[in-house]
This record gives C-alpha cells, sequence and structure tokens, in this order.
C-alpha cells in the first residue's frame, strides 16, 4: 500500500508544479539579489540572506529560510489535507476500503506519502538553492558565529559574514549542517502535517482539511509574537521553527533544536491518534 | 453467501435500515429493489464493511463481517454508487492501483487487468485519462475493477447506469455468463426489465425494512387468469359469459386454470384468436405495490387557507398525501 501510495504522489502533476514553485522562489530571489547588490540589512528579511552575497555556499539555508514560513506549511497542508478527503470526494476511497485496505494501513501510507513528500521538497529546495547559490554568488569558505546567541533570533546569525567572530566552516562541515536542518524542517512540517491528515478523516472536502491546518498555523504564528502568551509559547508548533539556525551556530546550540523536535513529536502523535481514532470508527458514506 | 440477522443502522435518529433478514443463496442471481432512500446503498455499505451496523450481524462467505473483511472482502467484487477512478490517470493505470492496494500476486497483474477489461468491452483502451472517458466506459470501467480478482461474490449497486441499450443487453450476457460459471450475483436496480430478464430471486426494501423476499418464479407464478385478444371480443365475451373479468378493446382478462384449453375452446367455437396467454404479474407491478414514495419525491405540504367570510372552506389533502394515502392502500 505504502508503494501505491507513492506512486500516486508522484503521478500526480499538481504535486511537481508545487514543488517547482517551492524551487523557484529562492531562485527568483536569487536573481533579484544578484542583479540589485541590494539586500536586507542583518537581522531584517529573510534569515541569512545579507550572507549569501560573501559565499553561495550558504544558500540553501537561506533558501529555507525563505520558503519556511509560509509556502512550504501551505505545500503540507495541501499535501497533507488531500490524504483522505481527496480520496472521498473523488470516490476511491470506498473501493479502496473494499479492496480491502484497512483503514490503519491506509493511513499508515498516507503518512509515509506526506513525509517523502516533505522530504522531497526540503532537499529539492536546498540543492536548487546550492546550485543556484554557486552559480551566482560563487563558493567563498563561509564562517559561523560563536555560539551564545539569543534563542533563534536572525541577527547574531546575519553577522556570520563579519567572519571576525566565527570560525571558518570546512565544507564538509557545512553539508553536514545543511543536511541537520534539512531534517530539522522537515521535522518541523510534521505537525502541520499531522493536523492536515486528521482534518482530512473528518471532512470530505481537501480543500476544508488543508485550510484549516492553515487556520490552525497561522493561529500558532500569531500568538508565537505575542508577549501575552508567552505562556503558552512553548507548546506551540511553530515555536521553534526557527531553531534550525542554530546548526549554522559554532559549537551548534541543541536545546532549541531538541525542544522543536519534542513538540513535533508530542503533535504528531496527538493528532496521528486521533485521526486513527476517527477514521477507525467512520462511518464512509461518501 | 450473503446471510443478516436484525440488520439495523440509524444515523442519528433517522432509522436508514430496520431489521434486515437478507438471505442470498450460493448461485443466486439476486435482485435487491426498492425506491430511492429506501436504504438499499446503506445495506450495501454494510455489508461491504464501509458503514458500520448500529446492531444485527452478517456473515458473508461463511465469515463474519466486518471482522473478517480482510479474508472476505477478496473473494468480493463491488460497484459501489457509481464507478470512480483517479481522472488523470489512465483506465488500465487506475485498475493496476486499485489491484496493488489490496493483496494479491504482482505477476499476474497485467494478465487479470488485460482479461477483465477484455469482459467488458474495453480491451482495446488506450492511454487516455479516464477524465475524458464518457459515463458509459466508466461505468464499465467500474465494472472492470469488481471483476479483477475473478470474485466468487459480486455486489453490484446499479451497473446498469449510463449504458445504452445495446450496452445493458451486453452487461446482462456478461453476468448470465459468470452466473452459469458460480458467480453469485446481488445487485441493485431500478431497471425492474432487466432485473426481471436476468435475477432468479428479489428482495424489496421500502423504508428500511425488508418488505419481500422470495424467487422469482414463484412471485411471477400465474395468477390464475388468462390474456385473451381476439378480433372479435363481443363474440369471445359471450362463449364466455361469466368467466370475463376485464375487458379492455380487443384485450380480455378471463378465469381460467389453463390458457391451452381455453384456445381450445373459443377455437372449437369458430371465434379467432391473436395472442393467448396465462397472466403473471409483472415485477413493476409487484414493486410499486409494495413500496411507498421515492425519498427524492419531495410534494408541497398543502397550507390551510385561512376560511374566507362567507365562504365554505373546500381545501382537500394535497397530491402529497393522496398519493401516501393510495401507496398504503395498495400495500
Amino acid at each position: 500500500m505504502i508503494r501505491v501510495e507513492l506512486v500516486k504522489l508522484a503521478r500526480r502533476p499538481r504535486n511537481w508544479v508545487s514543488l517547482a514553485l517551492l524551487c523557484g522562489l529562492p531562485v527568483l530571489v536569487a536573481v533579484f539579489v544578484v542583479v540589485t547588490h541590494v539586500v536586507p540589512p542583518p537581522g531584517q528579511g529573510p534569515t541569512l540572506l545579507s550572507d549569501v552575497l560573501s559565499s553561495g555556499n550558504l544558500y540553501p539555508a537561506a533558501a529555507l529560510a525563505i520558503v519556511l514560513p509560509v509556502f512550504l506549511p501551505i505545500a503540507v497542508a495541501v499535501v497533507g489535507g488531500d490524504a483522505i478527503a481527496g480520496e472521498a470526494s473523488s470516490g476511491m476511497l470506498r473501493y479502496l476500503l473494499a479492496r480491502p485496505v484497512s483503514r490503519a494501513r491506509l493511513l499508515t501510507a498516507k503518512l509515509v506519502a506526506l513525509v517523502a513528500y516533505v522530504l522531497t521538497a526540503v532537499v529539492l529546495v536546498a540543492l536548487t538553492a546550492y546550485l543556484t547559490g554557486i552559480a551566482l554568488f560563487g563558493a567563498a569558505p563561509v564562517s559561523a558565529p560563536t555560539g551564545g546567541g539569543t534563542l533563534a533570533a536572525p541577527s547574531p546569525v546575519a553577522s556570520a559574514a563579519t567572519s571576525l567572530s566565527g570560525t571558518a566552516l570546512t565544507p564538509a562541515e557545512l553539508v553536514l549542517r545543511v543536511a541537520g536542518a534539512v531534517a530539522f524542517i522537515a521535522v518541523s512540517m510534521l505537525g502541520v502535517g499531522a493536523i492536515a491528515l486528521f482534518l482530512s478523516t473528518v471532512t470530505n472536502s481537501p480543500l476544508a482539511a488543508a485550510l484549516g491546518a492553515l487556520a490552525a498555523l497561522i493561529t500558532s504564528q500569531v500568538l508565537v509574537t505575542l508577549n501575552s502568551a508567552d505562556a503558552v509559547a512553548p507548546y506551540l508548533p511553530t515555536r521553534y521553527w526557527l531553531a534550525w539556525i542554530d546548526f549554522f551556530r559554532e559549537p551548534i546550540l541543541w536545546r532549541n533544536i531538541d525542544r522543536g523536535l519534542a513538540v513535533q513529536a508530542v503533535y504528531v502523535v496527538v493528532f496521528l491518534g486521533a485521526a486513527w481514532a476517527y477514521f477507525a470508527t467512520k462511518d464512509i458514506t461518501s | 453467501m450473503i446471510v443478516t440477522h436484525g440488520l439495523t443502522k440509524s444515523f442519528g435518529s433517522f432509522l436508514a435500515v430496520d431489521g434486515v433478514d437478507l438471505d442470498v443463496r450460493e448461485g443466486d442471481r439476486y435482485g435487491f429493489l426498492g425506491p430511492n432512500g429506501s436504504g438499499k446503498t446503506t445495506v450495501i455499505r454494510m455489508l461491504l464493511g464501509l458503514v458500520y451496523a448500529t446492531s444485527g450481524e452478517i456473515e458473508i462467505l461463511g465469515e463474519r463481517m466486518p471482522a473478517r473483511a480482510a479474508r472476505v472482502l477478496p473473494q468480493v467484487g463491488a460497484l459501489i454508487e457509481g464507478p470512480s477512478a483517479y481522472p488523470h490517470l489512465s483506465g488500465r493505470a487506475n485498475l493496476r492501483l486499485i489491484d496493488a492496494s489490496g493483496p494479491g500476486g504482482r505477476r499476474t497483474r497485467a494478465a487479470r487487468i488485460g482479461a477483465a477489461l477484455d469482459q467488458v468491452g474495453l480491451g482495446g483502451i488506450d492511454g487516455r485519462a479516464v477524465g475524458k472517458y464518457s459515463l458509459g466506459m466508466r461505468q464499465r470501467l467500474g465494472l472492470a475493477a469488481a471483476l479483477l480478482r475473478k470474485p466468487r461474490l459480486l455486489i453490484l449497486d446499479e451497473p446498469a447506469n449510463g449504458l445504452d441499450p445495446r450496452g445493458i443487453r451486453e452487461l446482462r450476457d456478461l453476468l448470465a455468463g459468470l452466473s452459469a460459471a458460480g458467480t453469485t450475483i446481488f445487485l441493485s436496480s431500478h431497471q425492474l426489465n432487466e432485473v426481471e430478464q436476468l435475477c432468479s430471486r428479489v428482495g424489496v426494501v421500502d423504508r428500511g425494512k425488508l418488505v419481500l423476499q422470495d424467487d422469482l418464479a414463484r412471485l411471477q407464478a400465474p395468477t390464475g387468469r388468462v390474456l385473451v385478444r381476439s378480433p372479435e371480443p363481443d363474440r369471445v365475451a359471450a362463449a364466455l359469459d361469466g368467466q370475463v373479468r376485464n375487458r379492455d378493446g380487443d384485450a380480455l382478462l378471463v378465469d381460467a386454470a389453463d390458457a391451452a384449453a381455453l384456445n381450445a375452446r373459443l377455437v372449437g367455437a369458430g371465434i379467432p384468436v391473436t395472442e393467448i396467454g396465462a397472466e403473471r404479474r409483472s415485477l413493476e407491478d409487484l414493486v410499486l405495490s409494495l413500496t411507498t414514495a421515492s425519498a427524492d419525491r419531495v410534494d408541497r405540504v398543502p397550507r390551510a387557507e385561512p376560511p374566507g367570510p362567507g365562504t365554505a372552506s373546500d381545501t382537500g389533502p394535497g397530491p402529497g398525501t393522496k398519493q401516501e394515502e393510495a401507496a398504503h392502500d395498495q400495500g
């Protein structure tokens, strides 16, 4: 069943369009930066963007920062929301279950396909951004700032280009750190994915499920920036999304990375559990 | 093959299926009939484990459902409320996906898909996406998906939908062939003609209850009356005085046990006979007499007009009430 779901994912033209758009946005930004040589001052605009002029090697990280807040979660919510509701609205759900595919297996296969999509998306963005960075900005060695930056605040990182406080990163180290960031961002998307998957079992409309997941996401993002909501902030799904930046500190700051992973794990367990409980007992009338 | 005991399903306060005891035997060609909204589809979905029964038991191929779905359903082919397919993929790709979703071998897949497509008359299908198929082609593809596993039991919900008369004829021949080869067929249909020609047994549901379940041959046994057509109906009526029940132009309905004896008697009296045969109840009459109005018919509720000064109110019951009463009387 997992193979079938992966085939379905791969043969859906829409998914390739969304991947192309995800990869295209950082390329577009890079072209603008190269043509104008105008970058946001350190601490403003997309994270790390001010550093890429000094080395294209850092562009994968900048590219991830560009797609992370909006584009990537939208794509994940759309694919996750489509998982069960899409089958229901196309009328295939009843035929799959009568084939028979057990409901637990179908849900698992959908989850695996969603994870595969997220990983593909993040890796493709990093790869195209690497090629774009090398081609447009050159491949100067990169230095990382020393540790001790405040929680996920981009400003200390943005000063990486000054290199006075930082140590130079070897290409191998940089690849490892980008890989770490890619993995962390992929995991960060799973919380949204699990919410979308749960809503997808509740409604028969893929659109409603995707929008519901996005609504949860936007709520979380609003609350994270709200000082009066500090009490709940550590439990919000988007709270540690920017912690991947800590992979580019020297030494790597694991504290927020670990917390981010833990929060995502909780969301995944809770919403997948809810999805399974709901789906297993649902009357399929679509 | 299919046995249910007291099968009941309520959606909230709406009782969709109420104590249905189905009994479909091996080799039956079972016609499952009833007006729209009578609960046919809910029963079919419960048989396939899609909708969970509120109470009651289901046994298919001798095993409990839905508990043993993983063992039962691979031997069941189903068409449920119209065919479905991924519109951006070809017919073959759709069948491959649906086949690969369930248990079963990969090596024989291409051959089985080819055989199923041949059976439904789509053998020469090209790589066109299903989204561009006609309604009839989709229906055939849905049938192919149901036949993919050479099932012992076929559960078909409105299999003739979207097919033209020739397509319906082909479908009937296909199902008759499968039945002859030992497949049990359970089909729901509004095409009573089709059911009459194909089925050996019928069950009729009305408002969630099974109101009839019997062999078609017994239901359509001669009524003890004979239908006679003659160019000289007056002479027939005179010769059979007292036996004629009904007369409509040149057609007469006569009380007689044996059509052949009646024929001999009329011909002996020198009365020409153009047509003669035992009267049988049509399935249509039977079903209409047993069922009430369709759930998809929504009549206007008669509004009681305030009686004007000095005029008598003559507001009778509206057409809806009349219709329902008539249906009740017949039943």
